[in-house]
């Protein structure tokens, strides 16, 4: 991580986190706060390859239910330690991802879309179908809890500092990985690949390790999600959580780790509190992803700053003009 | 029923729906052609066609022949609104961005679509009747028939627009050099906004033609969609002959596998062929390699 500056951000974002059930009751919103995290997980996990290797994927929530199918099968059908059964679920995730990676990121734009995304609904096609392994549409019931010692995660408190927990760790090592060798040559793919290559950067084997990289995050996350919830169904992991997770990253802003956390927030409160949206979900994310990338393309992080900084010298203006 | 009229039984309603992905296909083209964009919101625009002329029929009660070239009429204006307001003032024009954009725009249309109608499954009527025409054994539809018929007429309708019109030959010209198009006095962006208002009327009578067959709902146009963009990858991006036999081929795959070996996986089938494509023949089944250009 890049100086002191950095630190104290970090320092200052890990101890609102960690406070934060300190500062309110009523376990709904700390419920509603543990999805929130599940979701950062996989919005930071998809803005490190999309936002820093500038590569999209339709298909991540693929990777996500991977994780949350593999944990939920390994501890109940195989009765595994969950802890191992989560570390195999992620190792497995990323190797697959690693393998399939060189052939899908040959792709390049809409092409990379649209593979991502066949690959995605192939994926889901297959928790449906198989049956006999993933109990189908109806769902797979009965994953046990986390435990750690004499801790139970099964209350809303316990599953909140678990997930959070990863997610601190999460947030720390993206920081770390985009101010490193690799996060730059990261950007330099971003903006001109071929002259990326040229300066000697390993671009298809970096932009390969990267999305493995983002799809372990994603089995994670997958392997919280089962056992926070106890019980998954095919439907949590389709196209329409992938174009959320989209949302999220772009809400937030490409390249930003804390934008993400932001968008994936935003994201999960204001459903649930705005009961009214239920209906109107689908609308209100595709309208906010055609507006903010037609109007603010860099997100919400990078606006507001800039919004702040012209805002002194708006109001002058209006008063030199009243003047 | 002996294999070999089974077979047959596969093939022609295989071709019937190859049809329909075909004509998606060649609207996603058209789009890509002119413009270079991958319009992830095609799929969406046949899911209005069918669910319009449903509404037209339902709540105005208006006779079949006036239902649909209405329906494929608002079906355009959506197309034509959708390039104005959605892909022209897009500033930072890349790749990423216009997928994002025309994702967006698919999930809006969808979401708009469940909100102005129901979230319900709607048939519409046959164009002329249902009863099965015995061919060697096997039977078809009159509906298959239509199908093919229409999708035939649109196919040449389209040929000849893009080599005998000025208009089409603008679209080509701005499809091999958009710089080099503007140059000579074409006018690029009306071409652009050309594109979305042909694929969308296309794209609206696919779905309007289909809905007798396979009902229609808010959501069917994610899948169709993407079907569409499978013929469309099989036959190289072509707006032309390619895509159709990638349709066909795609229609009557899909058929044979939902028969011979799981209905259950009959969708995946059209996302592996989608996947080997891209990644062994990107340049399509029948295309030749070209190099990449930096």
């Amino acid at each position: 991580m890049g100086g002191a500056k950095e630190l104290l951000k970090y320092g200052l974002f890990a101890a609102t986190i960690l406070l934060a059930p300190y500062l309110f009751s009523g376990s709904y919103l700390l419920n509603v706060l543990v999805f929130a995290g599940i979701n950062t997980l996989l919005a930071v996990a998809l803005n490190l390859l999309l936002g820093y290797a500038g590569q999209i994927s339709l298909g991540h929530a693929a990777f996500f239910g991977l994780g949350a199918y593999a944990s939920a099968i390994l501890t109940t059908t195989y009765d595994w330690n969950p802890w191992t059964a989560m570390a195999v679920a992620a190792l497995t995730v990323g190797a697959l991802a690693f393998a399939i990676g060189f052939p899908v990121l040959k792709l390049k734009g809409h092409y990379l879309a649209m593979a991502t995304l066949g690959l995605g609904i192939i994926i889901q096609i297959v928790f449906n179908e198989w049956v006999d392994m993933t109990d189908g549409p109806s769902g797979f019931s009965g994953i046990p809890n986390l435990t750690l010692g004499p801790l139970t995660f099964d209350s809303d408190r316990m599953n909140y500092y678990l997930v959070w927990i990863f997610v601190l760790g999460c947030v720390f090592f993206s920081l770390n990985l985009a101010n490193s060798r690799i996060g730059r040559a990261c950007r330099a793919i971003h903006d001109a690949e071929v002259a990326a290559r040229v300066v000697g950067v390993n671009a298809r084997l970096l932009k390969v390790q990267i999305f493995a990289l983002s799809a372990m995050i994603c089995a994670l996350a997958g392997s919280l999600y089962a056992h926070v919830m106890t019980f998954i169904a095919p439907s949590s992991f389709g196209f329409t959580v992938s174009v959320e997770l989209l949302t999220m990253v772009v809400i937030g802003g490409l390249g930003s780790i804390y934008g993400s956390f932001l968008g994936a927030l935003l994201l999960t409160l204001l459903p649930e509190f705005l009961s009214v949206m239920h209906d109107y979900e689908i609308v209100f994310y595709g309208g906010l992803l055609m507006v903010m990338t037609i109007f603010m393309p860099d997100g919400l992080v990078r606006v507001m700053p800039a919004l702040c900084r012209r805002l002194p010298s708006l109001r002058r203006a209006k008063e030199d003009a009243d003047a | 029923m002996e294999l070999g009229t089974q077979l047959l039984q596969y093939l022609l309603s295989g071709l019937a729906t190859g049809a329909i992905y075909a004509l998606i296909g060649i609207g996603f083209s058209i789009i890509y052609n002119a413009t270079g964009i991958i319009n992830f919101a095609q799929g969406e625009f046949v899911m209005l066609g069918g669910m319009v002329t449903v509404f037209l029929l339902k709540a105005h009660h208006l006779p079949l022949w006036a239902a649909i070239p209405l329906a494929v009429l608002i079906v355009t204006l959506v197309g034509f609104l959708f390039e104005r307001l959605a892909i022209r003032p897009l500033r930072k024009a890349t790749p990423i961005s216009l997928v994002i954009v025309t994702i967006g725009g698919s999930i809006l249309l969808r979401g708009l679509a469940m909100l102005i109608w129901d979230k319900d499954t709607h048939s519409l009527p046959s164009f002329s009747g249902d009863d099965p025409i015995t061919v060697a054994g096997a039977t078809v539809l009159p509906q298959h028939l239509w199908i093919l018929g229409i999708t035939l007429v649109l196919i040449t309708l389209n040929k000849w627009f893009f080599s005998h019109t000025i208009s089409g030959k603008a679209m080509r010209a701005c499809s091999c050099n958009p710089r080099a198009a503007a140059l000579v006095g074409i006018d690029v962006r009306r071409m652009v906004l050309f594109s979305f208002v042909i694929s969308a009327a296309m794209g609206a009578l696919a779905g309007i033609i289909v809905a007798p067959l396979t009902m229609t709902s808010y959501d069917v146009g994610g899948m169709l969609g993407l079907k569409g963009f499978c013929a469309a990858i099989i036959g190289g991006m072509s707006s032309g002959l390619p895509t159709v036999l990638g349709g066909l081929i795609l229609g009557v795959l899909e058929s044979l596998g939902a028969g011979l070996i799981s209905s259950g996986y009959k969708d995946a089938i059209a996302f592996i062929i989608l996947l080997l494509i891209l990644f062994l023949r990107p340049q399509g089944l029948f295309g030749k390699p070209e190099s990449e250009r930096v």
